[in-house]
């Protein structure tokens, strides 16, 4: 059974291949990525964050969720040498980048818990996957062409391991020149990130596509993560441990 | 399998304004101003109209024209949306500012390592049954959208 939700500002599909998945289930797995937006979505006048940026919401009143997700943000931030950070320049606070890849993960614990083996979490391109397929395969995933959006450029075979791409927004056949700074984080265009889950692997995409080429040499060094870095000149950087997933029949 | 053409895009974007705006409460006039350079924040109310005004959309009430929605907070950084109209109908949906760091300025000191394999990238026709790409539907996005819809309407 599969079904998709549009649901914190992006498409959200979930798969299981256990027989016993009913449309109860699904709703759970959906209702706690809505219990997410309400608490952590800076677009909505009643959520938890605006009323921290409002400053209408003292530390001692926040709730066990929105502690977790600052203390973790705070724990990226150091790994990243800031170039992870919740702290936008109006001083406020801005989570998404890190509750989008918690929230994928809780959610696939949710299914765990209830005994669910195989199945995937795919929110805006960002998976967790559990199990096999339905053809007791690994799940096969592929990494999209960032000129063509019906296109992979490469597939890559996995069990529970999480996949999170980081990317620009290009459209067509041109990418946007950037309108701020100097770096060069426009040279890359695509980072995919494979990590022992989804939070894992979320986190540090995000966190090394603003690094620009150093991106890859960030991953390359991370323990128990690979990555698949596409440049503007449509040229891919492996990390050295990459290519094992890319072979369906060789154990990790 | 699920792969995102661009026209997936737009309706996913559609579909999720649709969703968005069921949700607000508020009604806002149809001509909201073009936000310029720094316009809606990411806590503001965006320039949305009803759900009745989404059905004028796809049924096509909408002047002909180019309309640009406000810069809006995304998830890394500020998005734009300019969606043009011919015969009253969504032509294209552009994008003339988007995310593309977090605004930091730090250089990554540069550590020795092996040197990485390259390849040039090369569609691969295998079956998959997930795809991993860039999110390209953001709350950010959407709020941009409906404002230059707004813009449009007749």
């Amino acid at each position: 059974m599969k079904q998709t939700r549009v649901l914190m500002g992006m498409p959200i599909t979930v798969e299981i291949v256990d027989a016993k998945a009913t449309a109860a289930t699904f709703d759970t797995v959906f209702e706690y990525f809505r219990y997410v937006d309400e608490t952590f979505s800076t677009y909505k006048d009643t959520s938890e964050i605006t009323a921290i940026n409002k400053g209408v919401l003292p530390q001692e009143k926040w709730s066990a969720d929105m502690k977790l997700i600052f203390a973790l943000a705070e724990k990226t931030r150091v790994e990243t040498n800031g170039f992870f950070d919740i702290r936008t320049a109006g001083d406020r606070y801005d989570p998404s980048g890190i509750v989008k890849g918690w929230a994928i993960w809780k959610a696939a614990e949710i299914l765990k818990n209830d005994g669910f083996e195989n199945f995937y979490i795919d929110a805006g391109g960002d998976i967790q996957p559990h199990g096999l397929n339905a053809k007791r395969k690994k799940w096969a995933v592929g990494i999209k062409n960032p000129w063509n959006e019906q296109e992979n450029v490469k597939i890559v075979h996995v069990t529970t391991e999480g996949v999170a791409t980081s990317g620009t927004y290009i459209r067509g056949h041109h990418i946007y020149d950037p309108k701020h700074g100097n770096r060069p984080v426009d040279e890359i265009v695509s980072l995919t990130v494979i990590g022992p889950n989804i939070y894992e692997a979320d986190r540090f995409a995000t966190a090394a596509f603003a690094m620009g080429r150093e991106a890859i040499n960030f991953i390359e060094h991370l323990d128990g993560f690979e990555g698949y870095m596409i440049d503007k000149e449509k040229t891919a950087t492996l990390t050295s441990g990459f290519e094992r997933y890319t072979i369906p029949g060789i154990k990790k | 399998m699920k792969k995102y053409v661009i026209a997936g895009i737009l309706v996913v974007a559609i579909a999720g304004y649709l969703i968005f705006t069921n949700s607000k409460s508020t009604p806002v006039a149809a001509n909201t101003p073009s936000g310029g350079t720094n316009g809606t924040s990411s806590n503001g109310t965006p320039g949305t109209t009803t759900s009745t005004d989404m059905g004028g959309m796809v049924m096509g009430h909408y002047k002909d024209g180019t309309y640009t929605g406000p810069v809006t907070d995304a998830v890394y950084g500020k998005i734009q949306v300019a969606v043009t109209i011919a015969n009253s109908m969504i032509t294209s949906v552009d994008v003339p500012v988007y995310p593309t760091d977090g605004g930091h300025t730090q250089q990554v000191s540069a550590t020795a390592i092996p040197t990485l394999k390259q390849e040039a990238i090369a569609a691969q026709s295998a079956q998959v049954d997930i795809v991993s790409g860039a999110t390209q539907t953001s709350q950010g996005f959407m709020q941009s959208l409906a404002s230059a819809l707004a813009q449009a309407k007749a």
